[in-house]
């Protein structure tokens, strides 16, 4: 227990050297995760506004979770080097994943007799995604930047070895930082998780259409029920 | 008839093939729920008899139905089945002595159509020999291929999986059969057919049976007496369906069995429930003058005409007897008949169609029976005792 | 500040003591087999079997702990909040982060290891166990009572054989997620394939990284597809559902 209590001092004594990682940690994180989204919504949207693709975008998740992230830096390392390229492309990499296969789920599962309502109606295939399928699906949609953060607020701290920047640096450099330096961090990061996993929360709570709020959604557990089972909570 | 057999020659509860069921001052209560789902219920269904519990939606049939096997317990008054009060045994021992079927059937997806129907011998630790047995008995005894037991529930159409829900139902030979809307979610034309599949099949096995309907008219033709709930769980009456169409209790039930409910009641009766008229004959080559004698004793303006196998060709007005002998080419020929199985309300509908004129009835082997008239229909329909009421012969149908 | 330890590695890569390898070991090229073949033996197989053994270890014991309180969740609904809560909060605490807070209370020790690494498979299993006991249909519990099955019969015949299939699907995603952390776990203990991918990061080896790296992606997805076969095996009824 003592050391829980010297790492907390440790907090206490560095909070200077640990806020700045910090920052440097959502620095990375925030920069990884907005890649990913440029990349990873468009084609998840498209896909499920088409209906097509399920089996990529499904499986894509699969293939991602089944990449151990130590391993992936690994082999960023082996052929890029140590560095802070080698960090991003991986944590790229793992936010890819969930983003692509909440959006193309959401979008795909947004009810068939909504979107033949609005295409009965006159709107374009444009409009219909506009303003019947994204709204709708856009919880779900959250659902996955939240799964996103959350990893990837992990697995920078993972990145530490292979050159990235974060609280992680003192976790994995006990040499320098002792015992109760690298509880600190845990500490800071544990948090950090909690807390962004907490604010995406109440965030997807509050875009939801109150519309969908009034039923009791257990949203998208079609085949994304095995693919990705723990998006929602 | 074999079907019975293995289960019970052979069982460890070598059970009655029915048993007779009676509900005793049967009251459900609900906490929180200021009027009772049930109220005083008592009637009682001899061994062997369909009993239908039918009435508008809320008036506590399928609870009514689910006291007996206690998937719901009363909160006041008996059940007895076979004498013996249900509170006073184990659930799950009761429940695998009373078959049961629902609507969604709720067949078991993860196992195949043999598994399925042997659920109950399985529980009851039937040898595996007899229980392979009995699974095909089952089969057949539901007109379903022997190959299909090895299929999963899935590969099924509804119809087939309604079947082997009666099948698992029947499984251990139950005394008691317990069915909630079992065909309420088939198409009119399979419903039909497995309405009357059933009741061909209950005139060989005799399960004494609770059956749940909303629906008056199935439960004119499926039950052998008819429990009319109204909302709060009360019987409005309980009767044979003759009785019920001829004599409604009260305005509830007169509503509730519908403004035609004559028409109604003419479905229930077969020609062979009523003594036809008789009608005189002629052989081809009979004489003019015996024909015209014939008709003349029977005051009939009309002959049948038979020809040598006894078989009727055509009517004969007694006008177009001249002096020639009686000739098929003098006859008019019979447009349409009627068997004995014929209903009342086909006939009638015969009838009319023919400008009111009798109708012919012929036998199975397709002589003559008799004529059946407008003035006979419409007298069946009064309710009296006699040969004439389709009462006394309710029990014929099957 | 950062990187203080790691900083002259990326910077001069001192070729440390790679033997008296092959010149593609020598010249630390991407990949050199003959070092995987010289160091199976040795490295890369009682690594690997220490990895199939943390990873058997957690997704069993994490089972059966879900399993139960799943039960019990399925038996009193007013369960399931806290179990998610808390199944929730261990799931997302970073793993590094994770495995490091167990060593004050467990030590640097496979336990540790393990405590983590179970911990992350909970939610995963709860929440799919749960979810496959509630799937099954009214109706098929209603004639399952209605034919006399007490409720354990009910849960044992009918309700657990019903959700295999997303009570299996659980699992694969339980194994896939146990088997990339464990790797992790070589910042506690030095076992599993985290110990070769770490000792590569050390020196800069790229085929020690590659191998060890691969060598966990083929365990996973291995692991993976056997399940898949478990699954078709187990639960032929599901196959022609499907259909």
């Amino acid at each position: 227990m003592n050391d829980f209590v010297d790492g907390i001092k440790f907090i206490g004594d560095n909070s200077g050297l640990l806020w700045h990682l910090t920052i440097k940690h959502l620095e990375l994180t925030g920069a990884a995760v907005g890649i990913a989204l440029l990349i990873a919504l468009p084609i998840g949207i498209w896909l499920g506004h088409l209906h097509r693709g399920s089996f990529v975008a499904i499986s894509i998740s699969n293939v991602g979770r089944a990449l151990p992230t130590l391993a992936l830096i690994s082999f960023g390392v082996a052929i890029l080097g140590i560095g802070f390229l080698n960090s991003m492309i991986a944590l790229v990499i793992l936010a890819v994943p969930p983003v692509l296969t909440n959006a193309y789920v959401a979008v795909e599962g947004v009810d068939r007799d909504a979107v033949e309502a609005a295409e009965g109606m006159g709107m374009t295939p444009l409009e219909v995604l506009l303003r019947v399928e994204l709204p709708l699906a856009l919880p779900l949609i959250f659902a996955g930047i939240r799964i996103a953060v959350v990893f990837v607020i992990a697995t920078a701290t993972i990145a530490s070895v292979a050159g990235g920047t974060g609280l992680g640096d003192i976790i994995v450099d006990q040499a320098t930082y002792r015992l109760p330096g690298v509880i600190g961090a845990s500490i800071c990061v544990a948090v950090l998780a909690l807390l962004a996993q907490l604010l995406f929360a109440l965030l997807q709570r509050a875009i939801t259409p109150r519309g969908l709020r009034v039923q009791k959604v257990r949203p998208g557990r079609p085949e994304s029920a095995a693919a990705v089972p723990v998006i929602t909570n | 008839m074999n079907s019975a057999n293995t289960a019970q020659a052979e069982g460890p509860n070598a059970y009655p093939s029915a048993a007779p069921l009676e509900f005793r001052n049967v009251s459900k209560r609900y906490p929180r729920s200021d009027r009772p789902a049930i109220a005083d219920l008592s009637f009682s269904v001899p061994a062997g008899e369909i009993c239908v519990l039918v009435g508008p939606s809320g008036c506590g049939k399928t609870t009514a139905m689910r006291l007996v096997n206690r998937m719901t317990d009363l909160t006041s008054g008996d059940i007895l089945l076979d004498g013996e009060s249900v509170t006073q045994r184990k659930p799950a021992e009761l429940r695998r002595e009373i078959g049961y079927v629902i609507q969604q059937i709720g067949l078991f997806p993860h196992q195949t159509i043999a598994q399925n129907i042997a659920t109950v011998p399985k529980l009851l630790g039937w040898e595996k020999d007899r229980t392979q047995r009995r699974v095909t008995e089952l089969l057949e005894l539901v007109s379903l291929p022997s190959e299909m037991g090895d299929r999963y529930p899935a590969e099924l159409s509804g119809g087939q999986r309604q079947r082997v829900g009666v099948a698992r139902a029947l499984a251990a030979d139950p005394p008691l059969m317990l069915m909630d809307e079992p065909f309420g979610a088939i198409d009119p034309i399979n419903r039909e057919r497995l309405q009357n599949e059933f009741l061909r099949l209950q005139a060989e096995i005799r399960k004494t049976v609770v059956f749940v309907t909303h629906d008056i008219d199935e439960a004119i033709k499926m039950g052998d007496r008819i429990a009319i709930l109204r909302e709060g769980g009360v019987l409005a009456q309980y009767a044979t369906p003759d009785e019920l169409l001829a004599r409604p209790a009260d305005d509830f039930v007169a509503r509730f069995v519908g403004a035609d409910r004559g028409l109604k009641r003419l479905t229930l009766s077969q020609l062979h429930d009523i003594v036809l008229l008789d009608v005189p004959t002629a052989h081809v080559g009979d004489a003019a003058s015996d024909a015209r004698e014939r008709a003349a004793q029977r005051d009939a303006d009309e002959l049948v005409v038979l020809d040598g196998g006894e078989q009727p060709i055509g009517r004969l007005p007694v006008a177009r007897l001249n002096g020639q002998p009686v000739s098929a080419d003098d006859a008019d020929p019979l447009t349409s008949t009627a068997s004995r199985e014929t209903s009342l309300r086909d006939a009638l509908s015969l009838v009319v169609a023919d400008r009111n004129r009798p109708l012919v009835v012929l036998e199975a082997d397709g002589r003559l029976a008799g004529l059946v008239s407008l003035e006979l229909i419409s007298a069946a329909l009064r309710p009296a005792d006699g040969a004439g009421s389709p009462e006394a012969a309710r029990g014929a149908q099957r | 500040m950062s990187g203080v330890l790691l900083a002259p590695l990326a910077a001069a890569p001192v070729i440390p003591d790679f033997g008296r390898g092959s010149t593609c070991i020598r010249d630390n090229k991407l990949f050199c087999w003959d070092w995987v073949q010289s160091n199976w033996g040795g490295t890369l197989r009682p690594a690997l079997i220490q990895h199939i053994e943390l990873t058997l270890i957690a997704v069993v014991v994490g089972f059966a702990i879900s399993f139960v309180l799943a039960l019990a969740a399925y038996r009193w609904s007013r369960l399931e909040p806290p179990v998610g809560i808390v199944a929730g909060i261990l799931y997302t605490i970073p793993s590094l982060a994770l495995f490091q807070l167990l060593v004050p209370v467990t030590g640097l020790s496979r336990t540790s290891a393990e405590i983590a690494l179970v911990s992350y498979t909970i939610l995963i299993l709860f929440s799919n166990i749960l979810e496959g006991l509630r799937n099954v249909p009214a109706d098929v519990r209603d004639a399952a009572e209605g034919m006399g099955l007490t409720r354990w019969q009910t849960l044992w015949r009918v309700e657990l054989p019903m959700a295999l299939p997303t009570i299996v699907a659980g699992l694969r995603i339980a194994v896939v997620t146990v088997v990339s952390l464990a790797t992790v776990a070589v910042f506690i203990v030095n076992e599993g394939l985290g110990a070769p991918i770490y000792a590569g990061l050390q020196n800069a080896f790229k085929t020690e990284l590659i191998a060890a790296g691969a060598l966990t992606v083929a365990l996973a997805l291995f692991a993976d597809g056997a399940l898949v076969l478990l699954q078709r095996v187990l639960t032929p009824w599901a196959r022609t559902a499907r259909s």
